[in-house]
């Protein structure tokens, strides 16, 4: 069940020059609510803007006297500006946990792909399956590469993709993707997380080699509990689901992938 | 200091507090039931229904502005039947008033709901005749008197339990609106609606909603809605539930000054899921500090120049 807990930030760190890491105190929120890896928070950011932001959670962990949850962020837009420039100390209300994240269990053997400011909240799912998973971690550039050492640390193999070709491999995750499953399908899942024209590739390689896929989507919110019914996507039997209660984490194969 | 008399009358209907959630921001109950109990507030405005169910618009529904939204969620519910099935037994295991809140592509499609629910023991129906989403009816009953007039009296002929009809702010004088309905027979009126508007994303050219326009709501629209209700309470003798905007206390009070009887809290859960609990308590300490013994007193009381 969601709660509202004013958190203190503990921990803010500069990954680089777009995206922040911070890690919340977040109360009895994994203790006791059962905050996991996947799900979000819903953040306000500030007092101008009406709506709160959704935020997932990248990693937590049970602490006394409180439990600790890690966000990843880039700024966009007002809010996350305005995150960002919160410090070490200061408060912020948070909303949690929200959604359901992916469904793993500890000896799965993970094909992890992420893209952009889409490769921290796979970050848990690597750790909670130690050095089991494969990474695929996708940047623009490698100005806007983070969390690879994190990711070397938990997993058992990691692939670096770039857009522009200065970090690891010139080219698409999906390709890179291909290329791993081409040599070995042998995974329980493939758990992708990032923009929508990516997670759609994604979707098609996966199902190509017949690996399950769960994908982490992202829509406009306002309430994030499931009330106003704003964050529609729709799935490819005609219905809509939504993300902030049905999600953000889907089946791949559920999602509508052509409108 | 003396304790508040909260409670207020509804046509008939007894509310606890005059604080109710408004239609479309607070589902059945569900979701804002897991934060606190329901029974805190005065009543609930249901998610807007339909004989049948209906999927709704296309994402993206929601893009912010300044001090508001707009949405275009186009009526998403589960059809009527399922909403007596599976949401009134939950809702009706709290003490709060159940309004349910209906929209229909033809008068008759009202009439069956109307039954319908009825029969199945809601306290109160609201009537939506100004959803400015839903192409194929919505906008046309609430901006033309006679639409109105002969939805209202389908809806009234079909019920057992008082008929609220909701108005829209979408047009040139809602005196008009308000005179039809009220000799049409409506118990109560409810306003405002959302009010409709557009966002650019000036780099890509496109509407952030897909359905191009949508309802603004929250903050923003406050002072319309008490120039509305005001303008409305005027106009015809009917008990005002007045909404738009409210996030305090003190928007409560100016509601109800204008001329509500009691105020929906919709757009503001969205920022805070505690918002209509902390509007009913700013506006008893509104009322105690006004040293009124009942917050009822507040209503129509605007002093106008
Ligand atoms: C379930 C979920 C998880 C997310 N996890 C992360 C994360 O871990 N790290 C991260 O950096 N970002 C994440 N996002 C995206 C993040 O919510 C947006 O970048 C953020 O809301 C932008 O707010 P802004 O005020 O900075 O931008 P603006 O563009 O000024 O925001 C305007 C409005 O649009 C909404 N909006 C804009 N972009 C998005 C978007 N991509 N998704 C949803 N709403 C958006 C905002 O919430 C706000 O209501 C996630 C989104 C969702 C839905
Ligand atoms: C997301 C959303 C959905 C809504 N859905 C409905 C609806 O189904 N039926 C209805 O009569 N009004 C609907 N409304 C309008 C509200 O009930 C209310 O009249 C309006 O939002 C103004 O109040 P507020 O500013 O407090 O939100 C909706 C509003 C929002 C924001
Ligand atoms: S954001 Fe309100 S239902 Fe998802």
């Amino acid at each position: 069940m969601p709660i509202e807990q004013i958190c203190t930030i503990a921990e803010a760190v500069k990954l680089n020059a777009y995206a922040y890491s911070f890690t919340l105190e977040v109360g009895d929120m994994v203790t006791r609510h059962g905050l996991m890896a996947g799900q979000f928070l819903h953040i306000a950011c500030g007092e101008g803007l009406l709506l709160r932001r959704p935020i997932s959670v990248c990693m937590v962990q049970q602490e006394e006297p409180h439990d600790t949850a890690r966000i990843v962020f880039e700024v966009r837009g007002e809010g996350t500006q305005w995150l960002a420039e919160r410090q070490v100390g200061d408060k912020v209300n948070v909303l949690g946990p929200l959604g359901n994240g992916f469904a793993v269990a500890p000896n799965d053997r993970l094909l992890l792909v992420g893209g952009g400011i889409g490769v921290p909240p796979l970050l848990g799912q690597a750790a909670f399956t130690a050095k089991n998973a494969t990474a695929v971690l996708g940047f623009r550039s490698a100005d806007r590469a983070m969390l690879e050492e994190d990711y070397q640390d938990y997993c058992e193999a990691v692939y670096l993709c770039s857009d522009d070709g200065s970090l690891g491999r010139h080219g698409f995750v999906d390709a890179q993707l291909k290329d791993i499953l081409e040599q070995d399908k042998n995974f329980t899942a493939v758990l992708a997380c990032g923009p929508k024209p990516m997670l759609k590739n994604v979707a098609k390689v996966a199902a190509r080699y017949g690996v399950p896929c769960q994908v982490s989507l992202e829509e406009r919110m306002a309430c994030g509990v499931g009330a106003c019914l704003g964050c529609a996507v729709q799935m490819a039997d005609g219905t809509m689901k939504h993300v902030c209660k049905d999600g953000p984490v889907f089946d791949a194969k559920e999602v509508d992938w052509n409108v | 200091m003396s304790k508040v008399d909260l409670s207020v009358d509804l046509v008939g209907v007894k509310l606890k507090n005059p604080v109710v959630v408004a239609s479309g921001t607070f589902g059945f109950g569900r979701e804002y039931g897991q934060f606190y109990n329901l029974n805190e507030l005065g009543g609930i405005c249901c998610k807007g229904l339909t004989l049948h169910r209906r999927e709704g618009n296309p994402p993206p529904r929601i893009a912010e502005t300044p001090m508001g939204i707009l949405n275009s969620v186009g009526l998403q519910n589960p059809g009527v039947d399922a909403f007596i099935q599976h949401e009134l037994p939950e809702l009706k295991k709290h003490d709060l008033a159940i309004i349910a809140n209906i929209s229909g592509n033809t008068p008759e499609e009202y009439g069956i709901m109307c039954e319908k629910l009825s029969a199945a023991g809601v306290d109160m129906i609201e009537v939506n005749i100004s959803c400015p989403n839903v192409k194929a009816g919505g906008l046309a009953y609430g901006t033309k008197p006679e639409l109105a007039a002969e939805v209202t009296k389908m809806a009234k002929s079909h019920s057992t339990v008082p008929v609220m009809v909701k108005l829209s702010p979408n047009v040139t004088d809602i005196t008009e609106i308000a005179r039809a309905v009220a000799d049409a027979g409506a118990d109560a009126l409810s306003l405002i609606n959302t009010l409709r508007g557009m966002r650019i994303d000036i780099n890509t050219r496109r509407p952030i909603l897909k359905m191009n326009t949508g309802g603004l709501s929250g903050p923003a629209v406050l002072p319309v809605a008490v120039r509305m209700v005001w303008e409305v309470a005027c106009a015809v003798d009917l008990p005002i539930l007045g909404m738009g905007g409210v996030a305090k206390g003190e928007d409560a009070a100016q509601l109800m000054l204008a001329g509500a009887s009691a105020v929906a809290v919709g757009t503001a859960c969205f920022a805070d899921p505690y918002a209509p609990i902390k509007v009913r308590d700013g506006l008893s300490a509104i009322a105690a500090a006004q040293g009124l013994d009942k917050v009822s007193g507040l209503t129509g009381s605007v002093l106008p120049w």
